[in-house]
């Protein structure tokens, strides 16, 4: 057996789970809200109290190095029959034993797959770290034993929703902190707050991180460090599992006979895992010269207080640059080129355009700082077709071409194609997602370019800035920085030749309009998909909705253009790709989002969803389909300005 | 009026030597003997100069204050820490307890503390170079109207060196290895109100800028000149103005000359079997008029108050006339109190002149103790209980481990073998049999003060609350151990200035409930910072929590490192202090709690006491000295 004997915060005492339970229930904050909830109803205190201890029951994790160690061996036979490597790299983890001893940890790795909490506290254990607890959704606790053996494993559970329960947000913040406080052991929580079922980095939540961060801005500890984790898979798990869901077929509820049926997975081979663990980030040097203290001395520590304005936006900042990190940090496996060139190239593609688009692709991510880890020595053609070998449930070799593996079933009814094909350019597409974070800036400048009525650079960077704020959901930009990035992707495209800048505008270069047509092309899923949902809200919807009505009514109406051929953006039957279209609106303020007892309803403007349906102006759906056809010519073509087509 | 109060700048505040003088007084007072009542200082008398009498009487401190004092560091002339022939360290003189002891254990202290070592030495120089004292500039018509008053003054170069500083670290660096930019161009010292009203005309009416000067204790830049200012400087000593006009034994009273320095005005009043009861630890040096003008705080304020509760009446000379109240009461009823336009006022309105104070009979009995408690955490919540039952002794103080090394090391050569092996004992009793960790322990100081009755049993309730928070008694003799090092630490740092080591002390005032998180982060503040800007040796950077109040504790930092390899040192440790200042303003401290805020400390006044009370203060600044004849610049 192993010896475990992790290094520790310095400052730590150590406690057991259950006197840190018994510290919350009996902490100042949590009886402050007791009391006041006890006036409020009328109640005796004793009887919140008993409600308290409940919540704190549900909630609190009991870890057990026993527990620990049955995972860790258990997880070591499964992911080694899943996976063929896990990498990590050694000096994250190197600095990360140094930070975990000198303050407060706060680890924040991205979530795709429920392997991730799994494999870093495996990560963390083999390394001798101090294990995490972790933040996770209460439906776990529906898995019978499993979601007590999680508990013991250092898992803790909270409520998907509970703004409203002072109760419980009490208890649960108060929980929180009094761990990271005490060093009692590293925290870990999702920033995206669900697992991303498009690998797409998911825009942060903030409830858990400003929870985390108030001990620092109450100097109750010196200093914390929020550590980024990039974990990336080279084949996700719950890759189909995902692409039902977002077509509509509904996710499983977590159980524990539905976890044994997935030991079918086990005979399959899910590659390689990335792990990158990040520089630990100073909150500390984040915050400095960023918040006002007055706040927080003039009132007494314990009372629950809603943060100022400016904290507000601090934490939101450093949510945003913290998936920033991961982004950044983030391993992209040579298939994820091969997804992007290939969803440009469809039905068929010849395989060796292909390994030749690879390549050039490999650079261009390169280029625009993207971290690709491609096997040493390996030629392109190697490493293409050991990704469609892991991947052959969505392409595959026919021919000497490259095709999307979307046959299925025999051939049935139309919808059924459809909807075959749908998943497979889903599935590709979750693959492609993972450049689009490092692309983004240059291609929505790309993008911009072709919408632009001029060169002229205001006009570029006013398309540019349109184009980012609708796409302020899809995307992860860093708030209130668009001239910047704007700069950014300016930058990177001059640096690959692809554009030219003089004093007052913005050109594409002959060499580079490839370039420039293959990064519209790439983002073009998300602005055609966007039209065709902003179309659907401007035309059907007259009237107050729900989500509930909404998601179905818009895929219904993409699912009959795609039957009837008139569009072929399959992606627009995403529901993540459909509710971030739906709050772009609501944040352009072209749709009324209200507050309902069962949730919300929203209320379209038409006028103004069909202005910012203008504002995507000349670059029109037919304009693309012509413009994608060039860009089949990819290598030949020159640059064709969008108004040629017209 | 030159603040004075500075703890940080310590003298003897419950140093020995005062035991000692108040036993004799004590002593004297049984015998019922007193003496004869020194310089007919209890007559009513306006004005010695005007009575024709010989000049001003000499107080403790005398008008050239350098044949007594050093020019270029803490304290008396003959008092200093020095490495004797062997090695040892040793305090010279016998103005204090510790004179001419060996500390056997000091030297290992400072080299295992700051990696200092006894062959790298700088070395000050050795006397004032004349030639590098800024001019005196000062217009003739000025001179003859002063002559005319017959108030005595001075030119000279020393005299005005002198006056032109405090004791801030950069203050006495300047003083070992530079020269002040702006120094005063003229010293004069009044001997009484009147005298003080003329000089204010005068500068008036020949616009010129006043700085008083009490004790030169400050440690808030408050004395520095403004390098910009054109007018000539008047330093304004008041070291002469030091009588007790009168006792009023019926109020317990007394009418004081705001010149006198604590330990003139205690060993007076006891001639007559009183005392003040107002010990901050500068108290050999600084005066009554500095502590009214920084709002001092003394160490045994539980029982006497902060200078504010003593203070029944003060006239001050402003630039707009005298300002003073019509009868000398407990409390009034009449609008914001004008005497707290005054206190704290830090010499940008007047001149205070003479204050009338409370007194108390001298006590009867005098007890030091000590508590060591197993860490920090539970030393702070015994404090914290004290205060809340609101039994805290004359003098409460809990040091954290650093200073309890600290003060081990300041520990003398025992005499014979049996007290080192009671020693071995102690030491044995706790670690091992109580298991305290001597890396983490740390140690609260007491002193008791009253009837010898009450005294004992005050004793034990505060002995029975440690207790319960895991307290053990640790003796009188920790005790006075404790309270000597506040006033041997500002020698202290005179010593690591020849070696290479610089430090400070500053002070907040806190919350109870912050009190740990603070003393925790602006210690590790201290020593992160200095590792950032390439200090080689972790710093000394240690606290205390040194008064008890009900809503909160004072705490005092001290820090010093060794600045071998850094060019411009100063400018490090000036970084390193604002840096330590911020984060006590994070950690919802106060901007000072005694010390006052001078120039050093003006940039966070704004944010301190916002901007419509910085207005009011202006406003106030504005009506009683338009031409801003008061113009230190401190403050605002």
């Amino acid at each position: 057996m192993k010896c475990y004997t992790p290094v520790i915060y310095k400052g730590l005492s150590p406690c057991k789970p259950n006197a840190i339970k018994s510290a919350v229930l009996h902490s100042e904050q949590v009886q402050y809200v007791i009391k006041q909830l006890a006036k409020e109803m009328g109640e005796s205190p004793d009887i919140i109290q008993e409600e308290a201890t409940e919540i704190l029951d549900e909630m609190g994790h009991r870890m057990q190095l026993g527990a620990v160690r049955f995972f860790a061996f258990t997880l070591s036979k499964i992911f080694k029959q899943l996976f063929q490597r896990v990498c990590v790299n050694e000096e994250g983890m190197q600095r990360l034993q140094h930070a975990i001893q000198e303050h407060p940890v706060v680890l924040l790795p991205s979530h795709r797959s429920y392997v991730d909490f799994l494999m870093l506290s495996y990560l963390l254990y083999t390394y001798d770290l101090a294990l995490p607890v972790i933040a996770a959704g209460i439906d776990f606790l529906g898995m019978k034993i499993v979601g007590e053996l999680l508990r013991r494993a250092g898992a803790f559970f909270m409520r998907r929703s509970f703004g409203g329960n002072r109760l419980y947000w009490a208890v649960f913040a108060e929980y929180v902190k009094t761990m990271l406080r005490s060093g009692y052991a590293p925290i870990e929580f999702f920033l995206e707050g669900t697992r991303s079922r498009t690998a797409k980095t998911l825009t942060p939540k903030f409830g858990l991180l400003s929870i985390v961060m108030e001990p620092f801005f109450k100097r109750e500890v010196f200093d914390t460090y929020l550590v980024p984790i990039s974990i990336s898979y080279e084949r996700i798990l719950e890759e189909s599992l995902y692409a039902y869901e977002l077509l509509g077929v509904p996710k499983p509820k977590e159980s524990t006979s539905g976890l044994l049926k997935a030991r079918r997975i086990l005979s399959d081979n899910f590659g390689t895992i990335h792990i990158y663990v990040g520089q630990p980030v100073s909150l500390r040097t984040l915050a400095s010269g960023r918040i006002s203290r007055c706040p927080y001395n003039l009132v007494p520590r314990h009372l629950p207080q809603k943060p100022s304005e400016d904290i507000q936006e601090f934490v939101s900042d450093v949510a945003y640059k913290m998936e920033l990190l991961q982004i950044e940090n983030m391993v992209l496996s040579p298939w994820v080129l091969v997804a992007a060139v290939l969803l440009q190239n469809l039905p068929a593609m010849e395989f060796e355009l292909l390994i030749e688009k690879t390549l050039w692709l490999k650079g261009l991510t390169q280029t625009f700082g993207g971290f690709i880890e491609w096997p040493d020595n390996l030629c392109a053609k190697k490493a293409v077709l050991s990704g469609l070998t892991l991947h052959s449930n969505i392409a595959g070799l026919v021919d000497g071409h490259v095709v999307l593996n979307d046959k299925g079933v025999e051939d049935g009814a139309v919808g059924e194609i459809v909807f075959r094909h749908a998943l497979a350019v889903l599935m590709c597409a979750t693959y492609r997602n993972q450049l689009l974070n490092v692309f983004v800036r240059p291609a929505l400048v790309a993008v911009a370019l072709q919408m632009a009525p001029s060169f002229r650079k205001e006009e570029v960077y006013s398309c540019f800035n349109f184009l980012r704020d609708v796409f302020s959901n899809e995307f992860i930009f860093f708030p209130g920085i668009s001239l910047k990035d704007f700069e950014e992707g300016c930058f990177l495209l001059t640096k690959c030749d692809a554009i030219q800048t003089s004093q007052q505008e913005i050109y594409p270069t002959d060499k580079g309009s490839g370039t420039v047509s293959f990064l519209s092309a790439m983002f073009r899923p998300f602005v055609e998909g966007y039209q065709l949902i902003f179309r659907y809200l401007s035309k059907e919807m007259k009237e107050a909705f729900t989500e509930k009505q909404f998601i179905p009514g818009v895929r219904n109406f993409v699912f009959q253009l795609l039957e009837k051929g008139s569009t072929q953006c399959y992606e627009a039957l995403s529901s993540d790709m459909q509710k971030n279209a739906l709050s772009a609106l609501v944040q352009l303020g072209a749709v009324k989002k209200k507050k309902i007892p069962s949730g919300f309803t929203y209320n379209v403007n038409q006028e103004a969803v069909s202005k910012i349906l203008d504002m995507f102006g000349k670059y029109s759906l037919i304009n693309l389909k012509r413009a994608s056809q060039v860009i089949n010519y990819f290598g030949q073509c020159t640059y064709v300005r969008c108004s040629d087509f017209s | 009026m030159a603040a004075a109060a500075g703890e940080a700048a310590g003298g003897g505040g419950g140093s020995p030597s005062s035991a000692r003088r108040r036993l004799r007084i004590i002593s004297g007072h049984l015998r019922g003997s007193p003496r004869a009542p020194g310089r007919g200082a209890l007559s009513p008398s306006p004005c010695k100069a005007q009575d024709g009498s010989a000049g001003p009487t000499s107080g403790s401190i005398p008008k050239k204050r350098q044949e007594l004092l050093k020019w270029n560091g803490w304290g008396y002339n003959d008092s200093k820490f020095i490495f004797n022939k062997k090695g040892q360290a040793e305090f010279t003189g016998k103005r204090y307890r510790l004179g001419g002891m060996v500390l056997p254990t000091f030297k290992e202290w400072i080299e295992k503390t700051f990696g200092a070592s006894l062959e790298h030495k700088t070395t000050s120089r050795a006397s004032l170079n004349v030639n590098d004292v800024p001019p005196s500039i000062v217009n003739e018509e000025f001179l003859q109207d002063l002559r005319a008053t017959k108030i005595s003054y001075s030119q000279d170069a020393e005299d005005r060196v002198f006056r032109a500083h405090g004791h801030c670290l950069h203050e006495i660096f300047v003083l070992r290895e530079g020269m002040f930019k702006r120094i005063p161009d003229i010293v004069v010292w009044p001997v009484c109100h009147e005298d003080v009203v003329k000089i204010v005309e005068l500068a008036c009416k020949h616009n010129l800028c006043i700085i008083p000067f009490g004790g030169g204790t400050s440690v808030s830049s408050a004395l520095e000149c403004p390098e910009e200012e054109k007018r000539t400087i008047v330093s304004l000593d008041t070291s002469q103005m030091n009588r007790i006009l009168w006792i009023d034994e019926k109020n317990l009273t007394a009418c004081v000359e705001a010149g006198i320095v604590g330990q003139d005005l205690e060993k007076q009043l006891a001639e007559s079997g009183f005392c003040t009861g107002h010990e901050p630890d500068s108290m050999e040096f600084s005066s009554l008029g500095g502590w009214v003008a920084t709002r001092a705080s003394g160490m045994k304020k539980n029982i006497y108050g902060n200078i504010e509760d003593l203070v029944i009446h003060i006239k001050m000379v402003t630039p707009r006339g005298i300002v003073e109240k019509n009868c000398q009461v407990p409390r009034m009823s009449t609008g914001p109190d004008i005497h707290h336009f005054i206190m704290g006022s830090e010499g940008t309105l007047g001149v205070v002149t003479e204050v009338t104070i409370k007194i108390r009979p001298v006590p009867e009995y005098q007890k030091y103790g000590s508590v060591v408690f197993p860490n920090f955490e539970r030393g702070v919540a015994c404090l914290r209980e004290v205060a809340k039952q609101r039994c805290a002794p004359a003098s409460i103080r809990l040091v954290d481990n650093a200073q309890f090394q600290f003060g081990h090391a300041l520990k003398p050569q025992v005499a014979s073998i049996f007290t080192s092996f009671l020693d071995g004992l102690k030491k044995f009793y706790i670690t091992k049999f109580k298991g305290f960790d001597p890396n983490i322990l740390c140690v609260a100081t007491l002193l008791f003060e009253g009837d010898r009755e009450k005294v004992l049993q005050h004793e034990k309730q505060v002995y029975d609350i440690a207790t319960k928070f895991g307290g053990l008694a640790a003796g009188e003799d920790n005790g006075q151990r404790g309270y000597m090092l506040t006033f041997v630490i500002a020698y202290l740092r005179d010593l690591g200035l020849d070696y290479y080591v610089i430090g400070e002390s500053f002070e907040t005032s806190v919350p109870w409930d912050r009190v740990l998180d603070l003393c925790r982060n602006v210690k590790e503040r201290i020593v992160r910072e200095c590792k950032e800007k390439g200090v080689q040796f972790a710093p000394l950077s240690t606290c205390r929590v040194t008064q008890t109040y009900d809503a909160g504790a004072c705490v005092y930092f001290y820090f010093a490192f060794n600045y071998r390899g850094i060019s411009d040192p100063i400018h490090v440790y000036e970084q390193i202090e604002r840096a330590a200042r911020e984060e006590i303003l994070a950690n919802g401290g106060s901007l000072s709690h005694h010390h006052g805020v001078g120039k050093l400390r003006k940039r966070w006044m704004k944010e301190s006491i916002s901007d419509v009370g910085l207005g009011m203060l202006r406003s106030v600044k504005e009506y009683v000295d338009p031409n801003n004849i008061f113009g230190n610049k401190n403050l605002l």
